[in-house]
């Protein structure tokens, strides 16, 4: 919304500073967004006359001019490449240091082909007033020399732009704003009441509304024998000032009205205009020329104005080009009216219309004032062009609810925190407009017809507590109350930190990908269903919610690639979707490393340097796992893992088949042709809301610690197996013989190749007995180490290796 | 001279001159040994006269202790340049790079970091956390809220939608977290504390907005808390967060649907150079939006707005990151480019505590 300060003035008797009634208005919830100063940025360019102007010596398109700048001062001398610079020409001048807003640059002495200048003479475009930049401007001789140039063309206006909140209509218009500034002492509302303009014969035209719930309120009249032309200057400046093009008196006022009484105004030149007039749905197929030179067609979701001949506006958005007002209009119909809000702003929506007309009715204007509004523009119209009003035309029963709210004058301190006497109370509603019935402690408050936002108790204590100030509300301390401190982390939140504290420090760096990705890469993890495609995608490549965190990761990996930097390991920790049900959203923890970023040791090192592979992406899994408290004796390693992983290098994590907590291992070549991407990329997925639940403990003690007074004793065993057995099947059936005694069996040696047969690997394990109640003797040793010899042969059909 | 002291020179001499430990042990043999030169001399002492006895032995046992001493003496420095001499052969590079460290490579992204900061502050405070779905129903992102069907207020979030499902209703990207307030308020019964922070979706996409970003709602029900709570816990919080001791706040009056009073807040600071100062300068940044909770919203979600009162408030946490970390782009946080990670990230065991310093 906006306005310039003199328009302000129309309506508010102040002399309060600019400045302070913008803070003013800031605080009371109409946020001034800028104010265009004009007068302030042009102040130092004054009004000089060339006195003489001569032939540069130097070149060919300059010239050397005097120029007086008034008040007395000796000529100044400046060059000029003006086509227009010449003796008697009165233009605009600006001194050494002065800021030329049009070229962003300060002003300095120059000198120009070895003459000096001393200043400037300025076209219009320097001044960012118009984008005129073919010469020096030209003023009337009579042009007071010396003077400010701003001031004199009246320039002097501040515009102020208010960010006005959707709920204040009634502020789109100067009037509305000028009553809010006045409950806020900023001055007196300027309100003489708007006298009915008598009618002088019946209305003509005859209105039928089809539909009372699209239409509530329609008032029409006739204003024969005008004369239409440009409007008198002063609204020409108006709507200048605040952006809008002058077109003609008659639709110069409906502009007028829009911004200066918030009521937006329709006007027919009657004469194009056939028979009566339909309030009506708009049929299929019926289309409109609007006054945007746009044709729209129209369905019967569209609420229309149309005579006998057809559709002739779109009711409270736009009138046609048909029957508009130009200067050979000699009879107007002005119309007044009130539109569901709701569906203009689905028919703007859709046909695509910000009209300043939308922007009102969608919000609600005052109903009260539909009939006001119509005289005020009839008295308009005859001060400006002349002819003889009808009789007014109104369709429709009450115009404005009357809203009457019990408040308790305590609400206030209830939920504002703050004491306000009742006077004061009194007042700022009464200067709002709001009527106050009764002295407390509860009062009758009626809602003034133009305030449709305001229904209830905690509506009025908004209004008090704006104009008293929210800055007066004092700090008030928020006790927290004697509660035990709790940890308030859930378990997932929990995890969640966690697990990206694991990762990261694993040498991993967090990325933060977006929640939605392309089709074909959902459907390559298990998405793409109809449910968690977005209707309207803000681009192809986002149009479906991700299924896996790992698309988005593959695709940063390979933008960091694509950067120069190959050796990534990175990670996320978010949200995933397997449905569009609260239960199908996951939080998972994914995460990708590339080329040298291994978990044994990032990049190239003299030390040693590591290509990392899929058990990196175990690791890492498991890194997550342990971090986010998931019962890792539990833990099965299933070999293989999802469809998007190389068959033979991948793995499933899980606890018992029906829960799988997740995969690591190579991203199948498919896959990464799919994704685009270069390889090979390792990777893994766990979800952390599979991780079951830790059981609650009644104590933080940890259990008693129990330490064996014997020495535990070390055993090797090098067995030969065929290549398909699993290290992990040895260790398990080592383990398996004696429970109690054997407390670690580790893998310390894999090989395949020289002195083995090629289908077998070598596999070797260090395990470890621990004594419990006595040393063991070397028998006893033995006989558990050919145990474990027997039992590995037999589970795996492997041998001790000789 | 006797034959004695000759002997005790010559073993003396000999001692002296033995270069390593072997040659000095050969030495020690040929004169303590079982057929030494000094212990000879011992075994003749049984053929001695008791006098004689008497002062040659005591002569010889002088020179076997003297022959001893200087053994041990010698054997101390021969080990001694021994060790010296490995010592001088074993050298290393000391002056080769280390591999970095994992935890030290690794880098917490500023959004969980700052999301880390304000769940810690908050949670001093006395506050829950609670969560809900990315994926919402038009009643709990909008109706709910006090969102009218139709009104412009939903236009003010431009929303992304999933296709009407066949009952005709259609899921959406929730546009802000305060659905998280109607199932807060839904499932527990007052007094409610809690923040619920995350992610958010609009349709939108500048310098300024990107189409997914990040939110803390805060949500307070009692019988008591009023604006003035609201005022001095936000207050508090600014100070904490931005690690200030104080901090300026212009509480403006501002609409939404879902609080009435409603109140944006704006943070006075001063940009200077890309530097951001808070507490000094001329400029306002809006960094917040409260209020009392409307009493539609209260009456939705069964809670009579006559006895419980209370607010809310909603902020960005992007866009606090950004003007505590100093990041000037909002897009930046998503290009996982690991040089923007690597620089305005965190490393695993910066943990953010009140004890210890948010970011310190």
């Amino acid at each position: 919304m906006k306005f310039t300060l003199s328009w302000l003035k129309e309506h508010l008797d102040t002399d309060e500073p600019l400045d302070k009634l913008a803070d003013k208005l800031t605080m009371i919830g109409l946020e001034v967004e800028n104010i265009e100063d004009k007068a302030k940025a042009l102040a130092p360019f004054s009004i000089a006359r060339v006195i003489s102007a001569e032939q540069h010596p130097n070149a060919d398109r300059l010239r050397v001019c005097m120029v007086d700048t008034g008040n007395g001062a000796a000529p100044v001398q400046v060059v000029c490449g003006a086509p227009n610079a010449r003796a008697g020409l009165v233009s605009v001048f600006s001194a050494p240091g002065t800021f030329i807003p049009g070229k962003n640059i300060t002003l300095g002495v120059g000198t120009i082909r070895g003459v000096e200048s001393r200043g400037m003479l300025c076209s219009a475009a320097e001044l960012e007033i118009s984008e005129d930049h073919d010469g020096i401007m030209e003023l009337p001789a009579d042009a007071p020399i010396g003077k400010g140039y701003a001031e004199w063309a009246g320039l002097g206006d501040p515009v102020l732009e208010i960010n006005l909140t959707p709920n204040r209509q009634d502020c789109t218009g100067v009037h509305g704003i000028a009553r809010d500034l006045s409950a806020a002492d900023m001055g007196k509302l300027i309100d003489p009441g708007i006298k009915p303009v008598k009618g002088e014969f019946p209305c003509p035209v005859k209105v039928t509304v089809e539909d009372a719930t699209l239409c509530p309120g329609f008032a029409l009249r006739l204003v024969r024998g005008v004369k239409n032309g440009p409007s008198p200057e002063w609204l020409q400046k108006r709507l200048t000032s605040i952006g809008l093009r002058p077109i003609n008196a008659l639709v110069d006022i409906t502009n007028f009205m829009t911004y200066d009484r918030a009521r937006p105004l329709h006007v027919f030149d009657a004469r194009k205009v056939n028979g009566n007039l339909t309030v009506r749905r708009a049929k299929d197929g019926e289309s409109l020329l609007a006054l945007d030179g746009r044709t729209y067609t129209l369905d019967p979701s569209i609420c229309v104005i149309s005579d006998e001949h057809g559709v002739e506006s779109l009711a409270g958005i736009m009138g046609g080009e048909t029957s508009g007002c130009d200067e050979n209009t000699t009879d107007v119909l002005i119309e007044s009216a009130l539109w569901n809000e709701i569906n203009i702003a689905q028919t703007g929506r859709k046909l695509g219309i910000n009209s300043d007309a939308r922007y009102r009715f969608e919000r609600g204007v005052d109903p009260a004032f539909m009939v006001p509004g119509l005289e005020l523009a009839t008295k308009l119209v005859m001060e400006f062009c002349g002819g003889t009003p009808s009789d007014t035309v109104v369709v429709g029963k009450s115009f404005g609810d009357d809203r009457i709210i019990d408040f308790p004058l305590s609400e206030v301190k209830r939920l504002a925190g703050i004491e306000v006497p009742l006077v004061e109370m009194r007042r700022i509603l009464a200067h709002l407009g709001f009527m106050v019935a009764g002295s407390g402690p509860v009062v009758k408050v009626a809602v003034p017809s133009w305030r449709s936002d305001v229904h209830g108790k905690a509506d009025i204590v908004e209004e008090v507590v704006r104009i008293v100030g929210v800055d007066k509300v004092p700090m008030t301390p928020f006790e927290r109350g004697d509660d035990a401190r709790k940890p308030v982390l859930t378990t997932i939140q929990l995890r969640n930190r966690r697990a990206k504290r694991a990762l990261a420090a694993r040498g991993m760096v967090e990325a933060v990908t977006w929640s939605f990705i392309s089709k074909p890469h959902a459907e390559l993890f298990g998405g793409g269903q109809a449910e968690l495609a977005l209707a309207n995608p803000i681009a192809s490549d986002l149009s479906d919610m991700r299924p896996s965190l790992l698309p988005g990761l593959v695709a940063a990996a390979q933008a960091n690639a694509n950067r120069g930097y190959q050796d990534v390991a990175l990670f996320e920790v978010g949200q995933i979707f397997r449905g569009d049900k609260p239960e199908n959203q996951f939080v998972a923890a994914s995460g990708v490393r590339h080329g040298f970023a291994s978990s044994k040791g990032m990049g190239r090192h003299w030390s040693g340097s590591a290509i990392s592979d899929a058990l990196d992406a175990k690791a890492d899994a498991f890194a997550v796992l342990a971090a986010a408290g998931a019962p890792m004796q539990a833990l099965q390693i299933v070999q293989g893992g999802a469809s998007w992983l190389h068959p033979g290098r991948s793995g499933t994590i899980q606890i018992g088949p029906q829960n799988v907590l997740g995969y690591f291992g190579e991203l199948h070549p498919r896959t990464l042709e799919a994704l685009g991407a270069d390889g090979p990329l390792m990777a893994f997925e766990v979800i952390l809301d599979r991780i079951p639940d830790a059981k609650k403990k009644a104590t933080r003690a940890k259990p008693v610690l129990e330490l064996s007074a014997f020495q535990p004793v070390s055993r090797d065993f090098a067995f030969i197996v065929d290549r398909g057995v699993k290290a992990g099947d040895i260790v398990r059936s080592a383990q398996g013989v004696d429970k109690k005694l054997i407390t670690d069996v580790s893998v310390f040696d894999v090989y395949e190749g020289k002195g083995i047969d090629p289908n077998k690997k070598s596999i070797a394990i260090a395990v470890t007995i621990q004594p419990r109640e006595k040393t063991l003797t070397d028998q006893e040793i033995d006989a558990v180490a050919a145990k474990i010899v027997a039992e590995v042969t037999k589970k795996t059909g492997g041998t001790l290796r000789a | 001279m006797t034959d004695l002291a000759t002997l005790e020179q010559t073993i003396l001499a000999d001692i002296a001159a033995a270069g390593d430990e072997a040659a000095l042990e050969a030495v020690r043999v040929a004169a303590l040994g079982k057929k030494g030169s000094i212990s000879a001399l011992l075994a003749t002492l049984g053929k001695m006269s008791p006098d004689e006895r008497k002062t040659q032995g005591a002569a010889i046992n002088v020179a076997k202790d003297k022959v001893t001493q200087a053994l041990s003496a010698r054997r101390d420095i021969l080990k001694s340049a021994a060790l010296d001499a490995r010592l001088a052969s074993e050298t290393i590079d000391v002056t080769l790079q280390l591999r970095e460290a994992p935890a030290e490579a690794g880098r917490i992204h500023p959004l969980s970091q700052v999301f880390e900061e304000v769940n810690t502050i908050f949670a001093d405070m006395g506050f829950a956390i609670a969560e809900g779905p990315d994926i919402e129903t038009d009643d709990y992102n909008f109706t709910k809220l006090n969102f009218p069907e139709g009104h412009p207020a939903r236009e003010m979030h431009d929303t992304f939608f999933f296709n009407p499902g066949e009952d005709g209703s259609r899921m959406l990207l929730r546009t802000h977290t305060s659905p998280v307030q109607v199932r807060t308020m839904l499932s527990q019964k007052p007094p409610i504390r809690v923040v619920c922070p995350g992610r958010t979706y609009r349709i939108d996409s500048d310098a300024t907005h990107t189409p997914q970003f990040h939110q803390v709602e805060g949500l307070v029900i009692d019988k008591g808390s009023h604006l003035g709570h609201l005022k001095w816990i936000l207050h508090e919080f600014c100070k904490a967060f931005f690690e200030v001791d104080h901090i300026n706040m212009r509480f403006r009056p501002s609409f939404f649907p879902f609080t009435e009073p409603s109140l944006e807040v704006d943070i006075q600071c001063r940009r200077d150079k890309g530097e951001i100062r808070f507490g000094e300068g001329e400029d306002w940044l809006e960094i917040l939006g409260c209020g009392m909770v409307h009493p539609n919203v209260l009456r939705a979600c069964d809670i009579d707005p006559d006895v419980y009162q209370g607010f809310a408030w909603g902020m960005g946490i992007d866009r606090i990151a950004m003007l505590k970390y100093g990041i000037a782009d909002l897009r930046q946080l998503f290009e996982n480019d690991v040089r923007w990670l690597s620089h305005y990230g965190f490393k695993p065991l910066d943990v953010p505590t009140l004890a210890g310093g948010l970011s310190t």
